[in-house]
């Protein structure tokens, strides 16, 4: 249907050039303010090595993940507040009981912590479609649910991981200018979202974020597709959170409230509309390397923490205006 | 509304009656509720050491926790009348305690107070601003501006200044007189009585419900729905500051978390008072009864020595029930 569609319009030439422009022109614009700000990046310290770029990778790289879980929600025309206490859920159950494994093991648990995460996404998936509350209030709520789960298993930061499960988050492969990290992410998006994007469920998750009445009188099963939604923002959640406990090395019962707002920056940042139905997962990872970085330079120029966090809050708020700003021109026009 | 007519209605009709008088008016039955978990603490408290609950002095304490939860939430009904949220009024409410008794030593109690209120006033209109120029999604907008000012406190705690919190903000923020009656109410019952005949007598009031329930019909109707979001969101800061006020009276010094306890239950109080999340419906004297029920639950949780996390993951719970219940019995009639 649409990759028909999709497939003729590229075939006719000039036209799908201003069409492709207007459809990834964001994405290509996020990509090029990073490389801009890693440009300017290299001139700080007085020197810049491989080193950086994996302590950027291990910095961004749950963040990441959880702009991705956020994006899926938000192009299925929803929101996912409880991203952040899910990711705190994860961390703190795998660092207090991955504390004692062999990489086996820990990989073994980690891939059931997945199932367990998008289990939980498409259980608030579950709670939205049934109870008819607005998805803000629900996952509202699921996010105190998760926080006082994720309280109750680890009272205070503690646990662990083993050496190699860390190695994942914060080597490096084959060179030491690839962070394994980055590696684990792209295969990720590569393997769990690209093949889906074009299937049957990823093109229903559009429709039914672009229009949801018109995607139900289309035939598509709009309960199934928002289940769908949140439990694969669950399973990115899930990411988010082995990543945290890999990079971190640590679990941290309130870990994941840094990724609650910066999340849904990453993902508006990213070219993800808050309207639904609009951008894909490429922008917000880019976009969460964009807020990490600006974090880290700011940090790097001397700027108290404190600053810095009022810096970075005022960028996600005049982003999201901008956004917001964008969205009402695209109306009018 | 069934009319009282002049024959004997059948059992049937007069249970239906009954219970549209139930659903109708949610008052009553939160104050069966109120009455009941009242009961419930008394006896469990009996169980548990021996001392009775159902006291003058517990009763009189309940209301003098809840008044700042009250002013929080009354801020929280109205914007959440007009189908928004704010998520910053624990952290305005913090800035409100911390400028009382940082200026309070330097300017004297009454420049200090009107300081705290400014200010309060000030944070809910960048919040109007966001939400009704830029159309930004007023959850972002909110949680957004919460962390700039977490941030902005946390540089301002740091910084050397005179702590002062002025004897006229103690007495009012945990003082009783007539040994039981909680001088805290008397800010509280003014502002509930201003609120609750003005939402329903008041043309303000009015155009509050209309721009919840139907913003493009308001706005084709030539109401200026900008200005009465603005004027919504910079009311619920300064109401917010107020209830900070009073919280750094009750606790003699400012700190940080002093409000952060009181987010998750503000938006629980209004949502067990029967406001609708999407506006249009609803009031403030359900949610004076939701934070009286709220406060004699937190009461009970304490006795029952029920963990941080147990109580954060029984307020996600309630609110989430709660709101389904609401949508039920709405979208039955």
């Amino acid at each position: 249907m649409t990759t028909a569609a999709a497939v003729a319009g590229k075939a006719r030439g000039g036209q799908s050039v201003a069409r492709l422009a207007r459809r990834h022109g964001w994405t290509v614009g996020v990509y090029v303010l990073l490389l801009v700000l890693a440009l300017y990046w290299r001139t700080i310290p007085a020197k810049w090595g491989s080193f950086d770029v994996q302590s950027l990778a291990i910095d961004a790289l749950p963040l990441a993940f959880a702009a991705m879980a956020q994006s899926v929600a938000i192009i299925s025309g929803g929101i996912d507040l409880s991203v952040g206490s899910l990711i705190s859920l994860v961390n703190v159950v795998a660092a207090k009981y991955m504390v004692h494994m062999s990489l086996r093991e820990a990989l073994g648990f980690a891939a059931l912590l997945l199932v367990g995460s998008a289990a939980a996404g498409a259980f608030t998936g579950t709670l939205i479609v049934l109870s008819r509350v607005p998805d803000i209030v629900v996952t509202l709520a699921m996010l105190f649910v998760w926080a006082g789960v994720a309280l109750q298993v680890l009272q205070i930061p503690g646990g662990g991981a083993p050496l190699s499960y860390l190695q994942l988050g914060t080597g490096h492969w084959w060179s030491q200018w690839v962070p394994s990290g980055l590696v684990i992410l792209l295969l990720g998006f590569a393997l769990l979202w690209l093949p889906m994007r074009w299937s049957r469920p990823g093109l229903a998750l559009y429709s039914v974020g672009s229009n949801r009445n018109a995607a139900y009188l289309s035939g598509v099963s709009v309960a199934r597709t928002r289940i769908f939604a949140y439990a694969l923002g669950g399973l990115f959640a899930g990411l988010a959170g082995l990543a945290l406990t890999s990079t971190a090395g640590i679990g941290d019962p309130n870990a994941g409230q840094y990724y609650t707002l910066n999340s849904v920056a990453a993902a508006v940042l990213g070219g993800v509309s808050l309207v639904g139905g609009v951008g894909g997962l490429i922008g917000p990872i880019a976009a969460a390397f964009v807020v990490t970085l600006v974090k880290t330079m700011l940090i790097l120029k001397g700027v108290d923490q404190n600053w810095a966090q009022v810096i970075q809050g005022t960028l996600i708020i005049v982003v999201v205006m901008i956004g917001g700003l964008a969205i009402r021109q695209r109306r009018r026009t | 509304m069934s009319a009282a007519s002049p024959q004997v209605a059948p059992p049937a009709a007069r249970f239906r009656a009954a219970q549209r008088l139930l659903a109708e008016n949610p008052a009553i039955a939160l104050s069966f509720i109120f009455v009941a978990l009242f009961v419930l603490t008394d006896i469990v408290n009996r169980a548990q050491s021996g001392k009775p609950f159902l006291t003058p002095t517990q009763l009189s304490t309940t209301f003098l926790y809840a008044a700042p939860l009250a002013l929080l939430a009354a801020g929280q009904t109205l914007v959440m009348l007009t189908g928004g949220v704010d998520l910053s009024v624990a952290t305005t409410a913090t800035a409100g305690a911390f400028i009382t008794s940082g200026t309070a030593h330097g300017q004297g109690t009454g420049t200090a107070l009107l300081l705290a209120l400014g200010l309060g006033f000030g944070i809910g209109l960048v919040n109007g601003i966001g939400v009704a120029i830029f159309r930004v999604n007023p959850l972002i907008m909110t949680l957004g501006l919460s962390s700039v000012t977490l941030g902005a406190l946390t540089i301002y705690s740091q910084k050397r200044f005179v702590a002062l919190v002025p004897n006229l903000v103690n007495t009012f923020g945990s003082g009783r007189f007539f040994k039981y009656v909680p001088y805290d109410l008397l800010v509280w019952a003014p502002i509930a009585a201003l609120i609750i005949l003005g939402l329903r007598y008041s043309g303000f009031g009015r155009m509050v419900y209309a721009v919840g329930d139907n913003p493009l019909a308001c706005r084709l109707a030539g109401v200026r729905v900008w200005q009465v979001l603005l004027l919504v969101y910079a009311l619920c800061g300064a109401f917010s500051a107020l209830a900070g006020i009073l919280l750094v009276g009750f606790n003699d010094a400012a700190d940080l978390g002093i409000a952060a306890p009181f987010l998750l239950p503000s938006v629980a109080a209004v949502v067990i008072g029967g406001t609708s999340i999407l506006g249009g419906s609803g009031g403030y004297g359900g949610t004076i009864l939701g934070a009286l029920i709220l406060t004699v639950l937190d009461s009970l949780l304490t006795i029952l020595n029920a963990s941080a996390a147990v109580k954060q993951m029984l307020y996600g719970a309630i609110i989430l029930a709660l709101a389904w219940l609401y949508a039920r019995t709405s979208t039955g009639d």
